[in-house]
């Protein structure tokens, strides 16, 4: 009989028996437990170094390098959308980096966009409102029971085949156009407006921090607050809003028609707009329920004693309703926030060069498919741990503080 | 006895009028919603329906369909159903893949009932697989064969999954034993595996069981493309799998495994009869969440190159007679994978009542 005792049961033998005098048998549940242990771990090795040995002979026999020596090669291809300068004649290792900071760039959008959207939908589907709900119940079962992946061929299917060509965009407000070759947006030129602007915004974000910090402790001792939310957007917007008006406006680089493409301002590629949408919308209608289910989690007691207490509804929510509800959501919706990340590699399917994409083509390229899954797995482990220690903390901090 | 002359409280009145007030226009800010909704569906609503229903066209050839006001094109659908469905399986075979597809959804149907469940329900599940593998392999019983580079649309979904899951969830169970084991070679070994793919895309995944499965094994042995795509599935699903069942082990008190102990039943007998049992019917509806789940992640495999529902569709799209009647063919493609999850999804549900009220006594 292949029994296996782990050595919970341990103390209990050395009771029965006085150790030491007690000869080594195989009826020893610790000895089992070792050796059982040893002979498992020997048979994974011995797989390991089968496998290892395969590999190594097959590409000898193919004729494919090891190592991560072609970092340093020149990688020969070209990617369209990039965040820092590169071109064909640029390393493998640097084309990796474009492909990272894609990554990056469409989960931490997606990211904050989604936890907007399912924030919302989540208290839609709460709302007193009979059609809201409902209509935030149909969003949530009819986008989460359909795969992302035909989701993201149906959104940039629409934007390449369902939009018009560049000469007949849709001019979705001045300056902004919207055609199969994706989103137009002015940005802002070279002006020193622009830096000015910048500096007022960090300095409302400066003053409203501090006066928040006065206005805690002003509750304290009064028991009054300030208004702190229309001072804080007063600050936050206001004060870059001045600074515009002081220049009498700052200079923006709107897109221009020129023959069959527009030039100038920023693009929105439909590859990364259709990523991020559908990113986005598949994401959010799993965080709407994760949201439901934590402020379903928060007792209807806790409204009424505030309420009861005199807070209004948006006090209530903010002060008493949210902070408990955030405790049930954060750690799912942590692991939303991993997905959403995971996820993204699914640009591959529709063109955009994020890291699997980039990494796919290197493979291609050079065969070393150890080390491209490889690099694949260090950079998504990395993203992932970090994100989750990021969250961990968060959480600890707004967590319960018991006795 | 007088009454006294108020009307009865606001919970109790019921006529649609009060209905419509009490849920439509409760307060200001809920009339201007739904007023906004409404005004939003009366401009919305009647194109839809002209495009799904009114002026679409049902059958006829494409130029019918590139017609001017012409609505959804379903005769695009009614073209192509066929190869969306079994993708490039030989045409006067396809009764062999509808034959095997109702043969595991008809099991399937006959699983949900919970008063079936049993040793019986489960020897039959590998052998009813194993025919319809039989089935759309062919090469006995007079059958032609057709080799698995052909199989594709729904057969082959349905297949990655169901044969995906049955393997997979054996081995999730062993990696939830590992990682919740005393001993430290099994914890460290069972622990690393499920991080390490817990934390990386199933696309990876999938890279790797197609392009390094082959470079694994000795020269002479060839594995199906079709095989590579199922392990790396399985490997990624069992990953999943093992953490909600782990979930489920550490829900059993400690007692149980003490007095199983007390009995004198060895580990495996614990596991079997006492731990398991409790432990799985806990994770059941978030089992069948990650089911759902991993349906939906089957479609991956057409980035790999295989033909399943969605790359049938797609490659539907690639005749160019039929071009550019993408939202007709992802809708078809939609609306089956929804009832299959929604259905599924459902049934947690129904399941989740059923289990807990057992449980609230």
């Amino acid at each position: 009989m292949t029994s296996m005792t782990p050595p919970q049961s341990g103390p209990r033998s050395t009771l029965l028996a006085p150790p030491r005098s007690r000869p080594l048998s195989l009826n020893d549940p610790g000895l089992r437990a070792l050796l059982w242990q040893l002979l498992v771990g020997a048979l994974v090795l011995l797989a390991g170094w089968t496998l290892l040995h395969n590999t190594l002979q097959n590409m000898g026999r193919l004729g494919i390098a090891s190592g991560f020596g072609y970092l340093g090669r020149e990688s020969g291809f070209a990617i369209e959308e990039r965040m820092i300068e590169y071109g064909p004649t640029n390393t493998y290792a640097r084309a990796y980096l474009v492909g990272l900071l894609n990554t990056l760039k469409v989960s931490a959008l997606g990211i904050v966009l989604a936890t907007l959207l399912g924030t919302l939908i989540g208290i839609g589907r709460l709302s007193g409102n009979w059609l809201v709900s409902r209509l935030c119940g149909a969003y949530v079962e009819s986008l989460r029971n359909v795969p992302l992946l035909l989701q993201l061929f149906f959104w940039y299917a629409i934007i390449t085949e369902g939009l018009p060509g560049p000469r007949q965009a849709l001019t979705l407000l001045p300056d902004v156009f919207l055609s199969n070759r994706g989103l137009k947006l002015p940005a802002p030129a070279d002006d020193p407006a622009w830096s000015w602007m910048a500096a007022a915004f960090a300095l409302g974000i400066v003053v409203t921090l501090v006066l928040s910090a006065v206005s805690r402790g002003r509750q304290a001792s009064t028991g009054r607050r300030l208004p702190m939310l229309p001072i804080g957007l007063g600050l936050i917007l206001g004060l870059p809003l001045l600074v515009l008006l002081a220049f009498g406006g700052a200079g923006l680089d709107t897109p221009r028609l020129q023959g069959f493409n527009f030039t100038g301002g920023v693009t929105l590629t439909p590859e990364f707009a259709a990523l991020l949408f559908g990113l986005v919308t598949y994401t959010a209608a799993f965080i709407a329920e994760t949201v439901r289910s934590g402020i379903l989690a928060v007792a209807r007691g806790q409204t009424e004693a505030a309420h009861a207490l005199g807070l209004s509804g948006g006090q209530t929510l903010r002060l008493v309703v949210l902070p408990q509800a955030l405790r049930v959501i954060i750690p799912p919706v942590t692991s939303q926030f991993l997905n959403l990340t995971k996820n993204s590699s699914l640009a591959v399917a529709i063109g955009y060069p994020d890291f699997v994409s980039v990494a796919n083509t290197t493979l291609n390229q050079t065969g070393q498919a150890v080390e491209g899954v490889a690099a694949i797995m260090i950079v998504y482990l990395s993203i992932s741990l970090a994100l989750s220690a990021l969250l961990n903390w968060y959480n600890a901090r707004i967590k319960l503080v018991e006795r | 006895m007088d009454r006294p002359a108020l009307p009865p409280p606001a919970a109790l009145r019921s006529s649609p009028l009060h209905w419509v007030r009490r849920n439509l226009f409760s307060t200001w800010y809920n009339s201007l919603l739904t007023l906004l909704i409404l005004a939003a569906a009366w401009t919305l609503v009647p194109g839809l329906a002209a495009w799904l229903v009114g002026h679409a066209v049902w059958s006829g050839d494409a130029a019918a369909c590139r017609a001017e006001g012409a609505g959804a094109c379903w005769a695009f659908v009614a073209e192509k159903w066929r190869f969306s469905l079994f993708g490039t399986y030989p045409v006067e075979q396809h009764w062999r893949p509808t034959l095997a597809m109702l043969l595991v959804v008809g099991l399937l149907l006959g699983s949900a009932d919970r008063r079936l469940w049993g040793r019986p329900l489960l020897l039959l599940w590998p052998v009813v697989l194993l025919l319809a593998g039989l089935l759309m392999q062919g090469g006995v019983l007079g059958l032609e064969t057709v080799p698995t580079y052909l199989w594709g649309g729904l057969p082959l979904t349905l297949g990655l999954s169901v044969v995906g899951l049955g393997l997979a969830f054996p081995l999730g169970v062993l990696l939830a034993l590992g990682r919740t084991s005393a001993m430290p070679v099994f914890r460290a070994l069972c622990t690393v595996y499920i991080e390490l793919v817990r934390g990386v895309p199933l696309i990876s995944i999938l890279f790797m069981a197609s392009v390094m499965i082959p470079l694994f094994l000795p020269q002479d042995v060839t594995v199906d493309k079709l095989l590579r795509a199922q392990i790396g599935l399985v490997l990624f699903a069992a990953a999943y799998l093992a953490e909600v069942v782990r979930g489920g082990l550490q829900a059993i008190p400690k007692g149980q495994v003490e007095a199983a102990s007390a009995l004198g039943l060895s580990y495996w007998q614990r596991t079997r009869m006492i731990v398991l049992p409790q432990a799985l019917a806990l994770v059941i509806p978030p089992l069948v969440n990650t089911f759902i789940g991993f349906f939906k992640d089957t479609s991956l495999v057409v980035i790999i190159g295989l033909l399943d529902l969605l790359g049938a569709a797609k490659s539907a799209l690639t005749d160019p007679a039929w071009r550019g009647f993408y939202r007709e063919a992802y809708l078809f493609v939609a609306v089956i994978y929804f009832i299959f999850c929604y259905a599924l999804s459902r049934y947690s549900r129904h399941l989740e009542a059923q289990l807990s009220k057992g449980r609230r006594r």
